[in-house]
């Protein structure tokens, strides 16, 4: 480790005084954030070990949204940053989930007669 | 605009010389020399820049996005193809690389943090161990896709498993649904098995691009920090390279479970 270790709060310090932006992340939340990643990431390959049909799809869903969570609101600060970059990035997934929710709707509908009609042409 | 723009000067600029008058050139800059000219404080050139990253992560999201969506439309159609074809990934090398992504991302994060505390030398540490999971994660990607091509499991058109294809966890194929069952009668495994391995090549190729255009970048942020380009005043490439570097970290956190762990 390095000076920052020793002496944390006077760098900082230093360092807000002469400009006054970015947020600094402390190390402990790092840390922090970095095992409970590992943590979930064990949790979600032991989350196959077990037969929980049909939620094992919504489970290792939730797990990777818990996970993207962190990374997005600490490793990427957005929980810091000004909030028209988290209007940005809530756009984004907004539009993903039109797109998504469009297009399996769509294929879901339509899926049965494909079906029925291969059926047909096997006979 | 223009004109009450450079004489009420914003109270963040921590330069008292320049106030009178209109900012020289940023060549002419010996004070603040990655400045760029058309900015009043490195403040604001750093939120500028911020906000066209994000900008630019939402056109990676709906990139990716159209992967997913393919991912979706052939999961929900044909389940049996993901539940028979993911035995042919090994769930351990998934495993190492998520936990080596997430560790890079780490270093990533505190390489940011370092540039924000004048810590050039950590600085460069935190971007050479990022580099260094960078490389270990193609390397391993490396040994999966070779594995793959030996044993003739690619993308629908060049799918012809081999005879000795087996399962990479050598585990008994788990009592699935019984249509399920009978697809896996057929040497071939399911009908359209090889969309599996079209689309598991399409995302996980893609995500691998991102990762050596993240190295080419990380790289370039490693070369200016050890020419000393980064102090607390100016870090914003370092932000940057790390908001993108955590955004394949991101894909990856979800290609993992949706292409290794199908239950």
């Amino acid at each position: 480790m390095t000076d920052h270790s020793t002496h944390p709060v006077t760098t900082e310090d230093a360092a807000r005084e002469a400009e006054h932006y970015g947020h600094i992340m402390p190390l402990w939340v790092l840390a922090g954030v970095l095992l409970t990643l590992v943590v979930l990431t064990v949790a979600t390959v032991a989350a196959t070990w077990v037969d929980l049909e049909p939620w094992n799809l919504a489970i290792a869903l939730g797990i990777a949204t818990v996970k993207a969570a962190l990374v997005v609101l600490y490793f990427m600060h957005l929980r810091y940053d000004h909030p028209f970059n988290a209007l940005v990035f809530v756009t984004a997934l907004l539009f993903l989930a039109m797109f998504l929710g469009g297009a399996l709707t769509d294929t879901i509908q339509y899926q049965p007669d494909i079906e029925s009609y291969r059926e047909s042409r096997q006979m | 605009m223009a004109k009450s723009e450079s004489t009420t000067r914003p109270p963040d600029d921590a330069d008292p010389g320049s106030v009178e008058a209109p900012r020289p050139h940023a060549a002419a800059d010996h004070h603040r020399p990655f400045l760029a000219h058309h900015y009043q404080s490195y403040k604001q050139q750093f939120e500028a820049g911020k906000l066209g990253m994000w900008i630019f992560l939402l056109t990676e999201i709906l990139l990716f996005g159209g992967l997913f969506c393919a991912y979706a439309v052939y999961r929900a159609n044909h389940p049996e193809i993901f539940i028979y074809a993911h035995h042919f990934l090994d769930k351990n090398l998934g495993a190492i690389n998520t936990a080596v992504l997430i560790f890079s991302s780490f270093t990533m994060a505190w390489g940011v943090r370092c540039a924000q505390l004048n810590q050039r030398k950590l600085l460069m540490v935190m971007l050479s161990l990022t580099l260094l999971c960078a490389c270990g994660f193609l390397g391993i990607k490396y040994v999966e896709y070779k594995h793959k091509w030996e044993d003739g499991l690619l993308w629908a058109g060049k799918y012809h498993p081999v005879e000795h294809a087996e399962p990479a966890d050598h585990a008994a194929r788990p009592p699935g649904r019984p249509e399920a069952q009978s697809a896996l009668q057929r040497p071939e495994g399911p009908r359209y098995a090889g969309i599996f391995f079209s689309i598991y090549f399409m995302m996980t190729g893609l995500h691998g691009l991102h990762v050596l255009a993240g190295m080419a970048a990380i790289a370039w942020i490693l070369v200016r920090a050890a020419n000393g380009h980064f102090n607390s005043h100016y870090f914003g490439p370092v932000d940057y390279v790390g908001l993108y570097w955590h955004l394949v970290d991101l894909i990856w956190i979800y290609l993992f479970p949706l292409l290794y762990l199908i239950h």
